[in-house]
């Protein structure tokens, strides 16, 4: 399986040759690879319809903590999100190829699309929970490149970043989830984990960890109140909403939650999160796809729906909702691909997507008016499609709720109601009716634009005249995976006349009353008010957060990086200060050991003289004189103290350096005016204080490292070495020119570099010529 | 001498940092010299002086006589002694050439004028290549 991912990573890199050699027809060469993965896949399919599971591992990264592996598990949920990943993906290919003929950017699309196609089919194949994480990351960021494609476009770029912010703030929420689930039980695969579904469940932290996966979850999924970044994300191209924005990326939550449902799920906590908030977005946005008049608004919306149906049924837990949730999943992105890419269409032959600016358009586009009408009436629940099979199950798990059934089902009811006539709207409106006279003269679309739909809309027909394809050996596995035993069921059109039947005639009478009633619906106030209640609201608070962030950003900057140096140097000494002195004094604490009886009277005389010429600096700052006179006075009397205490190499390199550092300062000094400082009384206290706090953290600091024992190891390896190995008496002058003659080496570099710096600046003009530098002289 | 070194360490560090945030630039570069000064003191005082033998070994004998001072630090103190001068000289001549080109030693006046002297620079080459065509 690392394989294929390989090959389809490395085929998106060397799409954009492909597609100066093939021109045209690259879309369809391209289509090959989802294809052959699809085929690949499929070649599992029988061992996976016995009810094995297929694993393979190579290793990453290994420490002693976790374990990274290239981790790959196969049983039937992965498979099912596989045969949809590659499925679509290959009349995505096709279809994009279409879609943006002749566009300049279309190589960056394959490159996109197809990197897409391997990170996504990476987290739905990744067993381990780290390479689970980075491969959902490497959705979000090709998700990001794939909707700002019009990246000139300021609406794309922003949308294309609110959907990677949400979902990347997501993304970590997930990772900060998966990595306390690793070190909870110790496991890092997920085919370990699902055996350990207890320890999990009983740990002390299931709660955070159970709401950290949410979060990745319901942003990743577009779940309320996080569905906004969806709709948004309608900016991109249409290929890529059908493919990311519709089948597969925002099905990752519901792929991850379905997963890690034998783990984390059948809690109660669970139940009320997952399927609380799935039927929370069922209801909310099923209603909002009726108040845009936009195709892909309307779709985008009923996505959401789906993705809520989904979230609910995972919630609820039981054997039943997990057959209808991977029926509903499969039956979904079959009839959801196929309408995004006829609205696609529409908008590409006719130039517009708005329902109210169409109509009429049977006789011109009879294809793509076919395949949005089948693939409609799946979405309606419409028998005999699979949809229909699909709506019944979901009617019936939510009936068969462990608590509140009426609420749930209630809401189920009611927002199908709405995507009936939602998808009415979506098949008859732009296609049937007076014909009206559109942007662009309309006509069918090229072949490699309905190929596409008009599969998949006779996959919809197929599998629901005929479920018993798919049951056995594609969605029992898949609906056990999910369950975490063995589950065995049937998929039938017909169950005879029962309550689900009964509900499902009158989801369809109520949802073609709402799609009689649109026009004056959807301009009604009510409804403009749920709108900007539910859609727009919570994209406004988002926008007011980033604005927030930014606004944050720019104050601590003005603050912080206002240019004067003196602020910088504050802010370090001070940070610094506290910093070290807090560490200083929670772990060392304060060492007095003050004796003077040894000191005689000569060290006195040079102690005293070296503070009273720093005090005269301090007082008398402004005159030149008295500065270069107290940095001699320091200067000197430290050479002194060196000569005291046995160090002459020491002292003699202080008196030269010192002698030189004067004659420097002298120098520069007869060159400035005078040291004037105008700064406040307050401002040159507060520096005072900050100074003196910095001069006793070094006294105390010096006093408590010298009341710490002493080792003298190094210093009597350079004693005992220093002759016998490099022939020198003077110790010092060894360990410098010898046993650390590299340094030496390097610090004579950096001086020598200095000199030229120094000659470069006082000598060298910027015209370059002597004259010109008189200048300045 | 031991308790006296980190007084003195301390209160030329004091200074060193009052003289860094002041408003001359001159000063700030003496209130460096102070500090590299205060830190080569505390850095011979970790080294414990106890004698005030050189670390040197006499003619005849392999190993120095004991005691002997610690001769550790004072090789990273003779280092750091030289590496303190290229650095001062660098910056004198840093502040130097900056009061030629802007007429000022004081930060906060070199920072308001940093517009002004950006576009006289400008004005000043484009000047320059006028001349020169």
């Amino acid at each position: 399986m690392l394989t294929v991912l390989l090959i389809i990573f490395g085929v998106a890199f060397i799409a954009p040759w492909l597609h100066s050699i093939l021109k045209e027809k690259t879309g369809w060469v391209l289509a090959l690879l989802p294809l052959g993965s699809f085929v690949y896949l499929l070649s599992h399919l029988p061992q996976i319809a016995a009810g094995e599971t297929i694993t393979q591992s190579t290793t990453w990264v290994s420490m002693e903590f976790f374990e990274i592996n290239l981790a790959f598990y196969l049983d039937g949920l992965s498979l099912m999100f596989g045969f949809i990943i590659t499925g679509i993906g290959t009349f995505i290919v096709l279809y994009g190829s279409g879609y943006l003929s002749g566009h300049t950017d279309l190589p960056r699309f394959y490159i996109a699309v197809l990197m897409f196609m391997g990170s996504m089919l990476g987290v739905v194949l990744a067993d381990n929970l780290i390479s689970i994480f980075v491969f959902w990351e490497l959705t979000s960021f090709t998700s990001y490149l794939l909707i700002g494609f019009n990246h000139e476009q300021e609406a794309s770029r922003k949308a294309a970043l609110q959907a990677l912010l949400v979902t990347g703030i997501g993304g970590l929420s997930l990772l900060a989830g998966l990595v306390m689930m690793g070190f909870a039980t110790g496991h890092w695969e997920v085919s370990a984990l699902l055996n350990e579904g207890e320890v999990v469940r009983e740990h002390a932290h299931y709660l955070p960890i159970l709401i950290l996966v949410l979060g990745g979850a319901f942003t990743k999924s577009a779940q309320f109140p996080f569905h906004f970044w969806l709709p948004s994300a309608m900016a991109a191209p249409t290929p890529v909403s059908a493919y990311l924005h519709s089948a597969t990326m925002v099905k990752a939550g519901v792929y991850l939650l379905a997963r890690m449902h034998p783990v984390l799920g059948a809690t109660e906590t669970w139940m009320i999160l997952v399927g609380g908030f799935g039927a929370l977005t069922l209801l909310i946005s099923a209603w909002l796809s009726l108040s845009f008049t936009d195709m892909k608004q309307i779709l985008a919306y009923s996505t959401v729906m789906a993705l809520g149906t989904m979230m609910m049924l995972i919630g609820l837990g039981t054997e039943l909702s997990m057959q209808a949730l991977v029926v509903f999943i499969l039956t979904h992105a079959m009839y959801k691909g196929a309408l995004f890419m006829v609205a696609g269409a529409v908008d590409h032959e006719a130039g517009t997507r708005d329902v109210l600016k169409l109509g009429g358009l049977r006789s011109l586009m009879p294809i793509s008016a076919a395949a949005a009408a089948v693939a409609a009436l799946s979405m309606g629940g419409i028998p005999p499609l699979f949809g229909f099979v699909a709506k019944e199950l979901v009617y019936e798990a939510a009936l068969g709720a462990v608590s509140w059934p009426v609420l749930f089902i209630s809401f189920a009811v009611v927002a199908n109601m709405a995507i009936v006539a939602a998808s009415a709207i979506v098949a008859i409106r732009p296609f049937y009716g007076k014909l009206v006279e559109t942007p662009k003269k309309a006509h069918e679309a090229p072949l490699s634009m309905w190929i596409g739909p008009s599969i998949l809309a006779a996959l919809s027909v197929v599998f629901g005249v005929l479920p018993f394809l798919a049951d056995k050996s594609l969605l029992i596995p898949a609906a056990a995976g999910v369950w975490g035993a063995p589950i065995d069921f049937y998929l039938s059109l017909w169950h005879g006349i029962n309550l689900p039947l009964i509900l499902s005639v009158l989801t369809l009478a109520g949802g073609l009353l709402i799609f009689w009633i649109w026009d004056g619906l959807r301009e009604s106030a009510p409804m403009r008010v749920y709108q900007s209640a539910f859609a727009t609201l919570p994209a406004t608070v988002y926008d007011k957060l980033v604005d927030g962030m930014l606004g944050l950003a720019e104050w601590q900057t003005r603050v912080l990086q206002n240019g004067f140096i003196h602020n910088y140097l504050l802010t370090i000494i001070t940070v610094a200060l506290i910093g070290i002195g807090y560490t200083f004094l929670s772990k060392a604490g304060i060492h007095w050991n003050l004796q003077f009886a040894d000191v005689h009277f000569y060290e006195w005389a040079l102690t005293i003289a070296i503070l009273v010429s720093l005090g005269i600096m301090m007082a008398f700052g402004h005159s030149r004189l008295t500065m270069i006179v107290g940095t001699g006075i320091i200067g000197f009397g430290l050479a002194l103290i060196y000569l005291i205490h046995g160090a002459a190499d020491l002292a003699m390199t202080q008196v030269l350096v010192e002698t030189l550092t004067v004659i420097l300062v002298v120098l520069v000094l007869t060159h400035v005016p005078k040291l004037k400082e105008v700064r406040s009384v307050a401002s040159r206290s507060r520096d005072g204080v900050v100074a003196l706090a910095a001069g006793l953290l070094m006294m105390m600091l010096i006093f408590a490292a010298t009341a710490a024992p002493f080792d003298a190891f190094i210093s009597e390896f350079y004693a005992e070495a220093s002759y016998p190995l490099a022939h020198g008496r003077n110790i010092v002058n060894v360990i410098l020119v010898d046993f650390r003659a590299l340094d030496t080496m390097g610090e004579v570099v950096v001086v020598a570099i200095a000199g030229l710096a120094v000659f470069a600046l006082i000598k060298m003009t910027r015209s370059g010529s002597s004259k010109e530098g008189k200048r300045y002289e | 001498m031991e308790t006296i070194l980190p007084i003195l360490a301390g209160a030329i560090f004091a200074s060193g940092v009052y003289l860094l945030l002041r408003q001359s630039v001159i000063l700030t570069i003496i209130g460096i010299i102070l500090i590299s000064n205060a830190v080569n003191l505390a850095l011979f005082s970790l080294g414990r002086i106890t004698t005030e033998n050189p670390p040197l070994i006499a003619s005849g004998s392999v190993i120095p006589e004991l005691p002997f001072a610690n001769p550790l630090p004072q090789a990273l103190i003779l280092t750091a002694i030289v590496i303190g001068f290229g650095l001062l000289a660098f910056a004198l001549a840093l502040a130097y050439r900056s009061y030629k080109e802007l007429g000022t030693v004081d930060q906060d006046t070199m920072l308001k004028d940093a517009e002004d002297t950006s576009s006289a620079i400008v004005t000043d080459s484009e000047n320059n290549e006028k001349r020169n065509a």
